[in-house]
């Protein structure tokens, strides 16, 4: 352990596969209990559930390669940078701490997470920021610098999710076509938190209890050090972001089912 | 009642037949009567049917109700008659000779590897995490929110004194409430509601819910009227909001799936509690058994559709999901024909209504019983069927101070150990009779049951023999 | 079964015993018997056919036998068969169904192309298992390699007779006499019963049968026989064959320490016990039951075993010169042919284990953590 980073490879040599994810996993959770802060996982390919309910507050997890299923699942504390893409679930649940993907992370990200930060450089998939929820200073924010697909939000009941519809290539930023930023069925029976686009979003394009509503100064205040964060993080100068509006979708109503049920006893 | 400026005066909208004013009048003096001024007799249009529609007419919404199902189908419990010890082996009398009823919760290997040294036996198989339960009856899922602070902690309180698990629901776990970890069994449902590490790390053991037998393929709904202060602390959502839980997890929309949140817990655990798996039972409930068994779940609930609930449409309630009894004995049979049985501790819940139907379900092939309307029983509630209303007057399924209070938590503790204790003792008066001194040797033994029933394919698909059959 | 009668021996020196003594005890008891059946196992009985499996069957008429020759033609190769000498015995109810003796070998291939199975013993018991509910009017009494079982419906005396027993000798003998009351008194139905090598002798009847039946099927077994004395016989196959549990471990599975007792071992041994006891849950023998268990490989051994609470009786002995271990139900079985010796009673759940070549293994009166250190490695 070299200032407290430590070197863990994902391969396993004698059989040329990857290790299972049990085997990776106690090594990363033996190196941090350990008080490893700073761990390199190198040649990660599949291995799901990377950082489990971790709750080591100043660890920084880093990640080369393509991490499986449900990276950051219940967790609460530690940071993890993947540098590649990731795959389903990132962020699962999550209470604290903070994902950042060099890359995309398709579907179902951020779910019914209740804290922490996901930062992806690329696009996502269906689902994303699933029943994300917030509870007074626990909000937590997925922000995607490309575009999201459908159901972005759905059930969502607190927290951030934006959607900032731009190709970040090594040295160029485009704006992808309108109908690749997101897709259909926005914000569907979300009952709390807010949606972010960058760019317009048609009526049609939202789900069941969503409504578009005013991008006002207080969004302006309220986005600006997330959006910060996510230039710092990929060196995206805020004025290519900020060169575009904001459309903002929040919640119909607080209780989008509230008459939908007859409580009366017969 | 209410008040009419100082006068006192009967509310009868509001009265749910909870039936505490007579309980607790002083005098006595209170009788709660039918009201036999009631709709013209109909057996096809009952009075039930005729007050929902009328009902739907008025506001268009779906029909709220809880607790479990209250439709008059038959109990297969009732139709089953267990056997005794008669002259070709003693029938051992529990308060003399030792009847064991400890069990475990979580997965048993295959076998055992043993080899023989000269001078050691050494043992060479791990085990999975298991639970040891000092009664084979678990108190189900209720969550903080179905029922109050009070009724939570009583129940707690009378699993640290009966050494068995409760259930928290879908409500996360007050931080009061760290200290009975030992005994808790934490739930992960859809909603994923108050799930952080205490509430995984904690505990004793975790249980998925994907379904619930009162409202199979149905989420939670609990108002944003019960949505108080405390319970927006342990759900961690904001006061006064709706808490929906989606009806599907959104990271489960397959089998495959169902292992990844198993071993997402897993690994969070570290592999230190077992994890297991909720379901209702519904016609191919085996076949999903056994998916859910060798998607890694050590341990599986099945909720008949009798199971109690704090809120649920009635028309899932009422009509959807099968018999326990039914449900048990097919996929006790589907695990063993598989080869899996020994995998999971199967675990019966929803329609347990006392000792008699405890016993039944284990010699159909349960390993242990959850129960919840009875410990809630056990507290005063008299079923009334109101629980989604909040109103609840014994403090059991409210969240209203005025009632809450009500609950006194030793008195309740004491009634639910008691209550446990009892059956517990009646379980071990039954392997008694039959001559059976642990319980292990009873769970699925359906030689020592027999149908009376109406209806002998019942009898087949329990895997039971009809009444006047002999051994063998 | 209820009353009954037990009685076993086993030459640990490994001379042969001719059935005479085996027939003296058990007829001795004849107050444990109803006359609806009786039977004997012999080890060490085909020396110069010891690498064979040796099937004796129970035939009603010429086509099931037939019909077995069909099947095992199929499955195996016969070396030698031959039918099984049996006489008239005055008082004995006919009708007196055919007795053949099979000789066999599982060839190589059958085994190679059936990857699930683990060995030509797994094939032997599934072809077992096929035949004894297949097969109308055939039942396998024993297919274990240098043993056999004779066993029939009648007293112990007439079924000593019957077979002539006297002309048979080995070094090790199991024998039972029947009170039943669950099942009719049929050939098939009286002890010992066999699977493989193993044979069962039991006295008692077992409150858990639904429980330990469920399981055994689980493992592929498959209970034919309508009683409970089967599914004892295929636990011990399965728990010492197939799981390779050292019998005082497997005796210790199916008839458990008392959760208490366990909480009052050393924490090594209560590991081990709590480990057994929760993995074969399902395989713990409950209610009344004294059992004589015989295997035949590697050598010879004899196990004796009653259940925990001690509701039969069991009495075990060895004779003055030491070569002879006897186990039996009642005293007078023993005392009948070894005037000198020792006698003694194990404890309750607690296994005389007597091996030829070793002699006792376990007498059953220590408590069984003091048999070996027995330690967790994982």
């Amino acid at each position: 352990m070299e200032n407290g980073t430590v070197k863990i490879d994902a391969l396993d040599n004698e059989s040329g596969k990857p290790l299972r994810y049990w085997v990776l996993n106690d090594l990363i959770h033996k190196a941090a209990d350990g008080g490893a802060k700073h761990i390199v996982v190198e040649n990660v390919l599949g291995q799901r559930f990377i950082g489990a309910c971790m709750e080591h507050k100043d660890l920084l997890l880093e990640i080369h390669g393509t991490p499986g299923n449900d990276l950051g699942v219940f967790m609460s504390g530690p940071r993890i940078e993947v540098f590649g893409n990731c795959e389903d679930q990132i962020g699962n649940t999550m209470d604290h701490g903070e994902i950042v993907v060099h890359g995309n992370a398709w579907d179902v990200t951020g779910l019914a997470a209740r804290g922490g930060k996901i930062f992806v450089r690329g696009n996502g998939g269906y689902r994303i920021g699933i029943h994300m929820k917030a509870y007074r200073e626990a909000k937590p924010v997925v922000v995607y610098g490309g575009g999201v697909k459908e159901f972005f939000g759905e059930y969502m009941a607190g927290g951030t999710l934006v959607a900032l519809g731009m190709r970040i290539g090594n040295g160029s930023i485009k704006d992808l076509p309108p109908e690749e930023v997101v897709r259909g069925s926005i914000g569907c029976g979300m009952h709390g938190g807010a949606i972010y686009i960058r760019g317009e979003v048609s009526e049609h394009q939202l789900g069941v209890g969503a409504s578009i509503r005013p991008f006002t100064e207080e969004d302006s205040r309220l986005l600006k050090p997330i959006l910060e964060e996510f230039s710092k993080r990929f060196g995206v100068p805020m004025e290519t972001i900020e060169s575009r509006g904001f459309t903002k979708i929040m919640p119909a109503s607080s209780r989008p089912f509230g008459a939908y049920y007859n409580p009366r006893s017969v | 009642m209410r008040f009419n400026g100082d006068r006192i005066v009967p509310d009868h909208d509001n009265c749910v037949a909870c039936q505490r004013c007579a309980m607790k009048c002083p005098q006595g003096a209170i009788t709660i009567k039918e009201n036999e001024m009631a709709f013209p007799a109909h057996s096809a249009y009952t009075e039930r049917i005729r007050r929902i529609g009328w009902e739907q007419a008025s506001t268009g919404g779906v029909m709220l109700s809880s607790c479990g199902n209250d439709l008059p189908y038959r109990s297969i419990f009732d139709d089953l008659v267990l056997d005794a010890a008669q002259v070709t082996n003693p029938a051992i009398d529990p308060l003399r000779e030792p009847i064991e009823t400890r069990c475990f919760l979580g997965a048993r290997p295959d076998r055992l590897d043993f080899t023989e040294t000269e001078d050691e036996i050494l043992l060479d198989t791990e085990m999975s995490p298991g639970v040891m339960l000092r009664t084979p009856i678990m108190i189900g899922q209720m969550s903080l929110g179905s029922i109050s602070y009070n009724a939570q902690i009583a129940l707690f309180r009378a699993a640290m004194e009966t050494g068995t698990l409760v259930g928290t629901g879908e409500g996360g776990l007050h931080s009061d409430f760290y200290e009975y970890g030992s005994i808790i069994n934490s739930e992960v449902a859809s909603g994923r509601f108050g799930i952080n590490p205490p509430y995984l790390k904690k505990v004793a053991s975790l249980e998925i819910k994907i379904g619930q037998g009162a409202k199979p393929g149905h989420g939670g709904h609990l108002p944003g009227e019960k949505t108080t202060e405390m319970i927006s602390q342990t759900r961690m959502i904001p006061k006064g909001t709706d808490a929906l839980s989606p009806y599907p997890h959104h990271d489960i929309y397959s089998i495959e799936d169902l292992q990844q949140l198993i071993y997402a817990l897993k690994e969070s655990t570290r592999y230190r509690v077992p994890v297991g798996v909720k379901v209702a039972a519904v016609h191919n409930v085996a076949a999903i058994a056994s998916g859910m068994v060798r998607a890694g779940a050590d341990f599986i609930t099945i909720d008949g559709f009798r199971g109690g609930t704090g809120a649920a449409p009635r028309i899932i309630r009422d009509h959807a999901g099968i018999p326990l009894e039914l449900a048990i004995a097919a996929v006790d049979q589907r695990l063993r024909e598989e080869g899996i049985r020994h995998r999971a501790t199967l675990c019966a819940g929803g329609s347990i209504r006392y000792s008699a139907d405890l016993v039944k379900a284990l010699a159909l092939g349960a390993d242990v019983a959850m129960i919840c309307t009875p410990v809630l029983i056990a507290m005063g509630c008299r079923v009334c069927q109101q629980c989604h209303r909040g109103l609840c007057s014994w403090g059991i399924a409210t969240q209203n101070p005025t009632y809450t209070q009500r609950l006194d938590i030793d008195v309740a503790a004491r009634r639910v150990s008691n209550l446990l204790y009892a059956w517990n003792e009646e379980l071990r008066e039954i392997c008694g009779a039959m001559g059976i001194d642990s319980v292990e040797s009873f769970v699925g033994n359906r030689d020592r049951l027999r149908y009376l029933g109406p209806n002998p394919r019942i009898a087949e698909i329990l895997g039971v023999k009809h009444a006047g059959e002999a051994w063998g | 079964m209820s009353a009954c009668g037990i009685a076993g021996l086993i030459n640990i020196d490994g001379k042969r015993e001719n059935g005479r003594k085996v027939v003296d005890m058990i007829t001795t008891m004849l107050e444990r018997e109803n006359g609806l059946g009786a039977g004997y196992a012999c080890y060490g009985l085909f020396p110069e056919m010891q690498e064979h499996y040796c099937l004796q069957l129970l035939l009603d008429d010429r086509q099931s036998k037939e019909a077995v020759e069909d099947l095992l033609v199929e499955r195996v190769e016969v070396h030698k068969d031959e039918e099984v000498f049996t006489r008239k015995v005055k008082g004995m109810r006919g009708p007196y169904p055919l007795i053949w003796r099979f000789f066999l070998e599982v060839p190589r291939k059958r085994i190679d192309e059936n990857p699930d199975l683990e060995g030509e013993d797994d094939y032997i018991v599934d072809m077992v298992m096929e035949i004894n509910s297949r097969i109308p009017g055939a039942f396998c009494m024993s297919s274990g390699k240098d043993m056999a079982v004779f066993k029939g419906n009648g007293w112990s005396h007439d079924i000593a007779e019957f077979y002539d027993l006297e002309r048979y000798s080995g070094n090790m003998w199991l024998s039972h006499s029947r009170f039943p009351t669950n099942t009719p008194g049929w050939w098939g139905g009286a002890h010992p019963f066999n699977i493989l090598d193993w044979s069962l002798c039991h006295n008692g009847e077992i409150t858990s049968y639904g429980t330990n039946k469920r399981y055994v099927e689980m493992w592929g077994y498959k209970c034919t026989m309508l009683t409970d004395s089967e599914v004892v016989t295929y636990l011990w196959d399965l728990l010492c064959r197939r799981h390779g549990l050292p019998p005082i471990v497997a005796s210790m599975a199916v008839a458990p320490r008392y959760y208490d007792d366990i909480g009052r071992l050393a924490d090594e041994q209560r590991e081990v016990a709590i480990r057994l006891r929760r993995t074969y849950a399902n395989a713990m023998i409950n209610g009344p039951f004294s059992i004589l268990v015989g295997k035949a490989r590697p050598v010879p051994t004899l196990i004796a075993l009653t259940d925990r609470k001690k509701l039969r009786p069991m009495i075990g002995g060895i004779s003055g010169d030491e070569g002879t271990v006897f186990a039996a139900s009642e005293e007078c079985a023993i005392r009948r042919v070894e005037r000198d010796g020792e006698i003694w009673a194990p404890v309750a759940g607690n296994p005389l284990i007597a091996r030829m070549g070793d002699g006792i293994v376990w007498d059953g009166l220590k408590d069984q953590s003091q048999y070996k250190r027995m330690r967790v490695i994982a």
